[in-house]
């Protein structure tokens, strides 16, 4: 390598740094919050770990009210903020409304849904229900009464997706198996009220619930807390949860929030866009966690059942199905 | 004279609650390690030092406005309707309705039907809890605040199984028709050379905001109903002795809150967000009360309250954007801001008002 070809080198890597710290991503969390341990914080955890391995900086911010949506976003575009990545479903319509006006920043959503996706755009969705099934089987394994129950945070589709996988794989164990679904609300404080959680935790123990799976964002911490004073087992969501209560969160269900954003960071402004993007089991998108916290309540036979249902699923000999294909569930009523 | 001015009342009593809360929030911004000086400009630069941001703060306004005079009308009956945030989610229904299911040719007949519609079932809302209180002496402020709960829950039912687009995950109604869309200040005040209000929501709905405050003002000052209110307010049994019916002033003043509180739905729903979302008043129905402490429940305090308030809001934003400060402070300034101007008033008046007594001119009596 010659002198001239090193320089040239040197002068092309700082050329392109110099772009990419124009050209910072940014990551803006629904209104749950960014510390929220499950969904938001998955996002800044892919965040982080992206600014840690790159030497990068991005810039991330927390909503406060709907509007702020569509401000946020513009205002993120117009300070050259690329590609700017959202969690959260509500971010769908904000983001249709200003893609056009901002052509070259790339906009991605987590969880969102639009008929026509502009070119700017990318979604990604996750397959809830099929990592859901698998902790369902688990539930149903360790279940000792023959009753499980769901916890969920507000009543919206997408949590009764995540349930209706659940009971789904629950009753692909124990066809006879009790399962107890409930929400905690009909606003977004049923979000983050760990007391309500905990409430409705003990009141499915009453039932005879001996396994809980929490989907409520911070009211899910109020059931992993319950289960754990009370001595049953829970199961966490979105984020790996097992160490919150190590020895009574069976597992929890991983939905891989941080990948897509750590890899959405990584491709940053070449990013591909214009898109729908589903992640499922086949690209471990969604599994379930399995870590030194709660190895020894998943016996090897546990494993070898769930890691078989995996294999269908993605195989398709197993159809999981999704409480969207017809807003209905074929193994629990709402 | 055992009193202080009038213009010591409305404006020095605010004013210096404004500063003590001005103060606090100034050393709780220090204790975070940031510069209260730099974070206040930050403020007033987003907020009000371009037209964008003043579109935000007027559209937050607007919002205020509507659920500060709600909040003001049912005061000066002696009636505490805590119920405008769920008044204004079913107005918001109306608004939905209203727009999603007639075919509108244009943007006017639309408002006029959508404000229709709003206050309607803003109204019909309120009036559930006023008939509680005025046939049964249900409290007033336990059935309004149980009704917001209700009133979340419809919402909640309406939008996750009946109104939402087949295959979409939010829960929110379609977009509403584009003929609905309201002229935001963007198309109303912009020229060919500059754009002005760009991207921000504030709307037509300001201006009825406006008409509505001077419409209680005429209403609760210029009208036998508005006398019959406040005297109402005064007294119940001295209302009662001059031949007013409680059952028709608790009825009507409570119908004529939950309508204006309903009417913020054409500023959110129709006039921002264009469809029906959850959550659609975030907490406005509650700033209201705010709003109208700080604003003694006149139309011009109300206007000049939901101003601040607007601001804080977008200031609070503008801090929440660009000086990496954890949105939770800016929620601790909203709120020494309503304690020290709503809860602790008397903190401020007791004081001013033994000052102004000391220094009375002498013969003054």
């Amino acid at each position: 390598m010659t002198f001239m070809q090193k320089t040239l080198g040197t002068v092309a890597a700082l050329a392109l740094s110099a772009g990419a710290a124009l050209a910072d991503p940014a990551l803006v969390y629904d209104l749950g919050g960014k510390f929220d341990k499950s969904f938001n914080e998955a996002a800044y955890n892919g965040a982080e770990r992206w600014a840690k391995e790159t030497g990068g900086s991005y810039k991330d911010i927390e909503m406060q009210s709907e509007a702020q949506r569509e401000q946020a976003l513009r205002r993120f575009a117009e300070a050259g903020y690329n590609p700017v990545i959202t969690t959260g479903f509500s971010f769908a319509e904000p983001i249709k409304n200003v893609a056009a006006d901002y052509p070259d920043t790339k906009f991605v959503n987590v969880d969102g849904f639009l008929p026509e996706i502009p070119e700017n755009v990318l979604l990604i969705n996750f397959q809830e229900h099929q990592g859901s099934y698998l902790v369902g089987m688990l539930a149903a394994m360790e279940s000792k009464s023959g009753t499980v129950g769901f916890v969920g945070g507000m009543d919206i589709p997408l949590i009764r997706h995540f349930a209706c996988g659940y009971a789904q794989g629950a009753k692909a164990v124990n066809p006879d198996i009790n399962v107890i679904a409930n929400m905690t609300g009909t606003t977004p404080a049923a979000w983050n009220d760990p007391v309500k959680g905990a409430e409705l935790a003990k009141a499915q123990i009453g039932q005879g619930a001996d396994v809980i799976y929490a989907a409520a964002g911070g009211t899910g911490l109020g059931v992993l807390q319950t289960a754990a004073d009370e001595g049953i087992y829970s199961i966490g969501v979105d984020s790996n949860q097992n160490h919150l209560h190590p020895g009574s969160v069976l597992t929890s269900m991983l939905k891989r929030v941080d990948n897509a954003v750590y890899e959405a960071m990584t491709a940053g402004a070449d990013l591909e866009t214009g898109k729908f993007m589903t992640l499922g089991l086949a690209e471990e998108g969604v599994g379930y966690a399995v870590d030194e916290n709660n190895s020894e309540l998943i016996t090897d036979e546990m494993t070898a059942t769930v890691e078989d249902a995996k294999a269908k699923i993605i195989s398709g000999d197993i159809d999981v199905v999704s409480y969207y294909a017809n807003d209905s569930c074929p193994a629990l009523d709402f | 004279m055992d009193k202080m001015p009038a213009w010591a009342d409305a404006v020095l009593v605010p004013l210096i609650s404004i500063l003590i809360a001005a103060v606090l929030s100034a050393l709780v911004i220090a204790a975070l390690g940031m510069n209260p000086f730099e974070a206040f400009q930050l403020m007033v630069e987003g907020a009000l030092m371009k037209s964008s941001g003043w579109g935000y703060t007027l559209y937050y306004a607007t919002n205020f406005i509507f659920t500060g005079l709600a909040v003001a009308v049912a005061f000066h009956a002696r009636m505490f309707n805590i119920g405008g945030e769920g008044q204004a989610q079913i107005g918001g229904l109306g608004v939905a309705l209203a727009c999603l299911f007639i075919p509108w040719p244009h943007w006017s007949l639309a408002l006029i039907a959508a404000t229709l519609a709003a206050a309607l079932f803003g109204a019909a809302w309120a009036y559930i809890p006023a008939i509680l209180q005025a046939k049964r002496g249900s409290h007033i402020v336990i059935t309004t605040i149980m009704f917001n709960f209700i009133a979340a829950a419809l919402i909640n039912y309406v939008l996750v199984n009946l109104l939402r687009p087949a295959g979409a995950m939010e829960p929110a109604t379609a977009t509403f028709p584009a003929a609905t869309s309201l002229p935001t200040f963007q198309q109303m005040f912009s020229t060919s050379e500059t754009v002005l209000f760009r991207g921000s929501p504030a709307n037509i709905t300001f201006f009825i905001a406006v008409a509505a405050c001077i419409g209680v003002w005429l209403l609760i000052w210029r009208t036998r109903l508005g006398y019959e209110l406040r005297a109402f307010g005064f007294s119940e049994t001295g209302a009662k002795y001059a031949g007013i019916s409680p059952v028709k002033i608790t009825v009507v003043s409570m119908l004529i809150s939950g309508a204006l509180a309903g009417l913020m739905a054409i500023n959110a729903t129709m006039g921002e967000a264009e469809r029906l979302v959850l959550n659609a008043s975030e907490g406005a129905g509650f700033i209201g009360i705010a709003v109208a402490l700080m604003g003694r429940s006149h139309p011009v305090g109300v206007f000049l309250a939901a101003l601040l308030f607007g601001f804080l809001y977008q200031g609070g934003a503008e801090l929440a954007f660009w000086a990496n400060i954890p949105r939770e402070l800016v929620t601790v300034i909203q709120a020494l801001v309503i304690l020290f101007t709503g809860a602790l008033d008397n903190l401020v008046r007791w004081p001013l008002e033994r000052a102004f007594l000391a220094f009375r001119p002498k013969g003054a009596q």
